[in-house]
């Protein structure tokens, strides 16, 4: 099956009177609480999006500081015991030379993290304020968001697998640190606020509402 | 509302966006996307579903192995030790890190199993034309909510960084079950571009009734 046109122009299911299943298309009467496909819950748009939002966002930002000062590494060899934090671990890669890898682990760990806290807040304030402009990029820093956020967990993994192959007794040893679980906290708060965020209200601002 | 609707069943909404959309037949091998924010709204490729449920087989069968064989072993000094993805979740087993372990088991070992099981159950009765299972609606539906939990082609590139990490300290060999891993992996972005949700769902809609 397919799909091509819009229905008389563009138009939201919400203003023609229905309500849409998110998790299959069908459209229903405004009336209809359930699904009759998918038998998944209906919702025109979600009222509370914007609070969840703001709650899991903050909680993320929170989880995230931790995260950076304490140690993700905590390695211990013959000669010496030394912590590391995210960015001193992306420092000693630069050490070593592994620039590109360097650049992986600053990406995965700052970049996203940080870009998707002011990603958030940015779609999250846009629709508080009724904004028509840019949708079509709002819409598609949404798509990225919720595309790229996971990818921050690299580092958790990183963790997990050092600390499980580097166990040589004597020789070498490397541990989990604590900011291992604020930062994965972090990750999970955020990816939780992206998928609170209801896209429909990006597009419900430039036309009349119906109620 | 100063226009005609044509019936609710012959309509589609963007699930990101709203917009109403007529539902048509396409040809093969088409994408159909929405007319105002873009997203893909369905695809048309004969047999898509049998593919999924053969590549949701495979992948399944080789987590099993990613699972058992070990993954990374390492030897510095005359000391050795074998790792396998088990281990890598245990790493975080003491004290407060525990629900750490917990939660890295499901990212990277039992979200993906539980979305291939509930895959395989929802589609096989598809393939043989079958009525669905009484369970499949709910059963296809937590595999789509879950997607963004698995985590197992982060976990590969994790293991990559790490390898660079380890390799100026010791020698490293890589075992089978990174191979099987990093072929779920491969596997799995396959299958999660050849389903068509839509057509998935009125399937599962259509031999109900």
């Amino acid at each position: 099956m397919g799909s091509s046109g819009p229905v008389s122009g563009i138009i939201s299911a919400r203003e023609a009177g229905l309500v849409a299943c998110q998790r299959c298309g069908q459209v229903h009467r405004r009336e209809a609480r359930f699904c009759k496909r998918c038998d998944g819950p209906l919702r025109s748009r979600d009222a509370e999006s914007l609070q969840k939002v703001w709650a899991w966002l903050i909680a993320g930002m929170i989880a995230y500081v931790p995260a950076n000062l304490y140690p993700m590494l905590l390695t211990s060899t013959l000669i010496e015991r030394s912590e590391s934090t995210i960015i001193g671990g992306v420092f000693e890669l630069i050490e070593y030379g592994s620039y590109g890898v360097a650049f992986i682990v600053f990406f995965a760990s700052v970049m996203i993290p940080i870009g998707k806290f002011i990603a958030i807040a940015y779609l999250a304030i846009s629709v508080h304020r009724r904004s028509r402009s840019n949708q079509h990029e709002r819409h598609h820093a949404y798509e990225v968001v919720e595309f790229i956020g996971r990818w921050s967990m690299i580092d958790v993994f990183v963790v997990a697998i050092l600390s499980a192959l580097v166990q040589l007794d004597t020789i070498a040893t490397i541990n989990p640190g604590i900011a291992a679980v604020s930062f994965a906290l972090s990750v999970i708060f955020t990816m939780l606020a992206a998928q609170a965020f209801d896209s429909r209200l990006i597009w419900d601002t430039d036309r009349t509402q119906y109620e | 509302m100063t226009f005609a609707l044509p019936p609710l069943d012959d309509l589609v909404a963007c699930p990101q966006c709203d917009t109403l959309h007529h539902a048509k037949a396409l040809p093969p091998n088409a994408r159909a996307h929405c007319q105002r924010c873009g997203i893909v709204l369905m695809t048309s490729q004969p047999a898509a579903v049998a593919r999924v449920l053969s590549l949701a087989l495979t992948a399944f069968i080789m987590m099993i192995a990613a699972i058992s064989f070990p993954f990374l072993t390492l030897d510095a000094g005359g000391l050795h030790n074998a790792t396998s993805v088990i281990d890598a979740i245990l790493a975080f087993k003491d004290g407060l890190a525990f629900p750490l372990a917990v939660a890295v088991a499901f990212f990277i070992v039992d979200i993906p199993l539980i979305r291939l099981v509930a895959l395989i159950y929802a589609l096989g009765p598809l393939v043989r034309e079958q009525k669905p299972r009484p369970w499949a609606r709910a059963a296809f539906g937590l595999a789509e909510r879950l997607r963004p939990w698995s985590m197992a082609e982060i976990f590969i590139v994790g293991v990559t960084v790490a390898l660079i990490k380890v390799a100026g300290l010791a020698a490293v060999t890589i075992g089978p079950a990174f191979w099987a891993f990093a072929g779920v992996v491969i596997i799995t972005v396959l299958k999660d571009q050849l389903i068509c949700r839509y057509s998935i769902w009125e399937a599962l809609d259509q031999s109900a009734a």
